[in-house]
């Protein structure tokens, strides 16, 4: 079952299966470690709708919720 | 020779480049290209050698401005050796970064830093095998306490001796295939650019909008080859080709790290749990809250500790100075002027600016910004800004210029005109002296920190009018968060001294001839008809004393020179004596918001041309005189 990674349950790790959105999102995650197939998880959401703390590698980087809904995982 | 330090944001590059740079040479703009790249000379035994320190970067595309500026550098070929700073914490992601450097064929050297940061979290790299696995160079560091840099500048000059071209990664099969077609393509041609064409394939494959756009500009018939090379690799993988080889990268560098590297159990402690309060959904915010207010505090009561007994002895020097040559003379007036410039920074400016530089050192340091701009991004994002544009805004709390330089790192030139706009209104550490030292030290602290929220909503509101006023859609923060770090005495002593030096060796001889000058001025009358001429705003509009209009003239030139330029227009450091509270208000909300110093104004020009330029100055007059306006009828009510 596919969802996207802002409604992922908080601590929960999940694995990425597609990333939409352009050309530019897509590479800017890449080079991050946010590639499909990587497993992540979300240990926080951000105050006042900001934005989610996932770690993915042993590292942590802050995504948007308009970021987040274009990454697509699986459990 | 030019030794470039290259590496990913947060993997301690800036730490070595202060610990070799810091008290020796003067940094300047890099020559010959837009953009400043901070470079230093450094003695390396006892050779001189050119330290050019480049923006961070994730990988070699360019996705933001200094991204692109830190592959326009490496790829017209003028250092002679790439020094990579990896982050040994991250071994795994940082080496992606490596894999693409040692394609740009040049000596590359590895400082393996932040060693110490990786035994914490249980990691145990062996140098020596990443060194072979690399073929290049490979030395231990902790830059931050300065350990290994004498190794790693030495491994560095030997590279650059030795010339040796290191070999190039090797991936998977499709991908070679792939990257070999488009090699021998771009064979055919004489390419615009100069990056060595394997690298030109592997970034044409991965789509590099800048390669992309020079291809199909130059040979549109070569732009449809690659883009069938790309489109097969996506058929192979079913993912995007920019993911197909940036995934690559990431098997590769992670099978390195698997090789050279053992992880044991971490040593978590204290700073993870005081992490996870500053980042805390709820707790977040009121921490927040609560470190600027301390930072302003610290500031403000080391300011004023220091400030007093200075100006006291320099009052005596100068009254002293009066009865042996009067000041109504040349000379008199000369020497007066002096003085009172030569105490006005050290007195006034210095107690501040000070404590304030090392505060937003440690802050810088500490890795405390990209917090701020994780918890703010939900704010920004109300305002129609984007998280990142904390980071520009907190920086022009120092100093605009640097300030408005660093709104490069957001992606759209949207954002970066809006932020620049809202930098210039953050008060500066020279505004701030003006706010501290007039309305803190006379007011108190209340008053001070009233005009700072002041200052916050009005910027805020600015935020939604632009966005307004611009609307399109503002792209999504995509930030890292590093690591709690404890900020080292060493760095952030560098940090301060080399913006510090910024002062004294433009800024405070400046305000001596300035000082000179208005006193010259103030003897021969020409200070009397200035004044005159903008006393229809100074005293009309704003209620101020007439001998403010020249310190306002002065401030355009460093907004230090405002609030010195004011204790000798009005002939008394007492200023509480011959201006009103309500005075000193209005004085210091004008001095926030009118026009910014010539030096902002420059990179302003630089960074949104002049057109934005003149309009962000001709709205800083206007919302000054409004904001001042305002805040002498609402402190009349109150004083």
């Amino acid at each position: 079952m596919h969802s996207n990674l802002e409604q992922a349950e908080l601590r929960l790790p999940v694995r990425i299966s597609s990333i939409d959105g352009g050309h530019e999102v897509r590479a800017r995650l890449a080079t991050m470690g946010l590639l499909p197939g990587a497993i992540l998880s979300v240990l926080n959401r951000g105050p006042l709708g900001g934005p989610l703390l996932v770690e993915v590698d042993g590292t942590r980087i802050a995504l948007g919720r308009g970021v987040a809904r274009k990454v697509l995982v699986e459990p | 020779m030019i030794l470039a330090l290259v590496g990913q944001p947060n993997s301690g590059k800036s730490t070595v480049f202060n610990a070799v740079a810091g008290y020796k040479a003067a940094t300047s703009n890099f020559p010959g290209s837009t953009v400043g790249f901070t470079s230093s000379k450094v003695l390396v035994d006892g050779r001189e050698v050119e330290v050019v320190d480049l923006p961070g970067t994730y990988s070699l595309t360019g996705h933001d401005e200094a991204e692109r500026e830190a592959l326009s550098f490496l790829a017209t070929g003028e250092p002679s050796v790439l020094i990579n700073i990896v982050d040994a914490s991250r071994l795994g992601r940082s080496l992606e970064l490596t894999l693409q450097l040692l394609e740009l064929g040049r000596p590359v050297v590895v400082a393996l830093n932040m060693v110490d940061e990786a035994q914490r979290k249980g990691i145990e790299i062996d140098a020596a095998a990443l060194a072979r696995e690399l073929g290049v160079p490979v030395v231990a560091t902790v830059a931050r306490r300065g350990l290994g840099l004498v190794e790693l500048f030495e491994a560095a000059l030997g590279a650059a001796t030795a010339g040796t071209r290191p070999r190039s990664p090797r991936y998977s099969r499709e991908v070679e295939r792939a990257i070999h077609e488009v090699e021998a393509v771009l064979g055919a041609v004489r390419l615009p650019w100069r990056v060595p064409p394997r690298l030109a394939a592997i970034k044409l494959l991965e789509r590099d909008p800048r390669l992309t756009a020079e291809l199909a500009a130059s040979t549109p018939a070569l732009a449809g080859k690659v883009e069938a090379e790309a489109r097969r690799l996506e058929e192979q993988h079913d993912w995007s080709s920019e993911q197909v080889v940036c995934g690559e990268r990431h098997t590769v560098a992670h099978a390195l790290e698997e090789k050279v590297a053992r992880t044991r159990h971490a040593h978590l402690g204290w700073r993870e749990r005081v992490d996870a309060v500053l980042m805390h959904p709820f707790f977040g915010l009121p921490a927040l809250i609560g470190v600027m207010g301390a930072f302003f505090w610290l500031v403000f009561g080391a300011g004023k500790y220091l400030e007093a007994p200075l100006l006291a002895a320099f009052d005596k020097l100068g009254a002293w100075t009066g009865t042996m040559v009067p000041p109504d003379t040349t000379t008199g007036a000369i020497l007066q002027g002096a003085i009172l410039g030569i105490a006005g920074g050290f007195g006034i400016v210095l107690p501040y600016l000070l404590p304030f530089l090392i505060g937003l050192a440690a802050l810088e340091e500490s890795g405390y910004l990209p917090r701020m701009a994780y918890l703010l991004d939900g704010v920004m994002h109300r305002l129609g800004l984007h998280g990142k544009s904390v980071v520009p805004l907190v920086l022009g709390y120092g100093c605009s210029v640097p300030a408005v330089m660093a709104t490069r790192i957001l992606g759209s030139p949207r954002d970066r005109r809006v932020t620049a706009t809202l930098t210039v209104m953050i008060p500066c550490s020279a505004r701030s002296t003006v706010i501290l030292g007039l309305v803190g030290a006379e007011l108190g602290a209340l008053a001070a920190i009233v005009i700072y929220v002041v200052n916050l909503l009005i910027t805020a509101g600015l935020a939604v009018v632009l966005e307004r006023k611009s609307r399109a859609v503002s792209p999504g923060l995509i930030l890292e968060v590093p690591d709690l770090r404890t900020p080292s005495p060493y760095t952030v002593a560098a940090r301060t001294w080399i913006a510090i030096r910024e002062f004294l060796a433009i800024a405070w001889p400046m305000l001596v001839a300035s000082s000179i000058v208005l006193s010259l001025l103030q003897i021969s009358g020409a200070e009397a008809v200035i004044n005159r001429g903008l006393s229809p705003l100074t005293v009309t509009l704003l209620g101020l004393p007439v001998a403010v209009g020249m310190t306002l003239v002065f401030g355009v030139l460093r907004k230090e020179l405002s609030l010195m330029m004011l204790v000798q227009a009005l002939g008394t450091t007492a200023v509480a004596t011959v201006m009103t509270p309500v005075q000193m208000i209005t004085f210091a909300l004008f001095v926030v918001f009118y026009v910014p110093c010539v030096a902002t104004l420059a990179v302003l020009w630089r960074e949104v041309g002049w057109k934005e330029t003149a309009w962000i100055t001709g709205l800083t007059v206007v919302l000054a005189a409004v904001v001042a306006v305002a805040g002498r009828f609402a402190a009349g009510a109150i004083y």
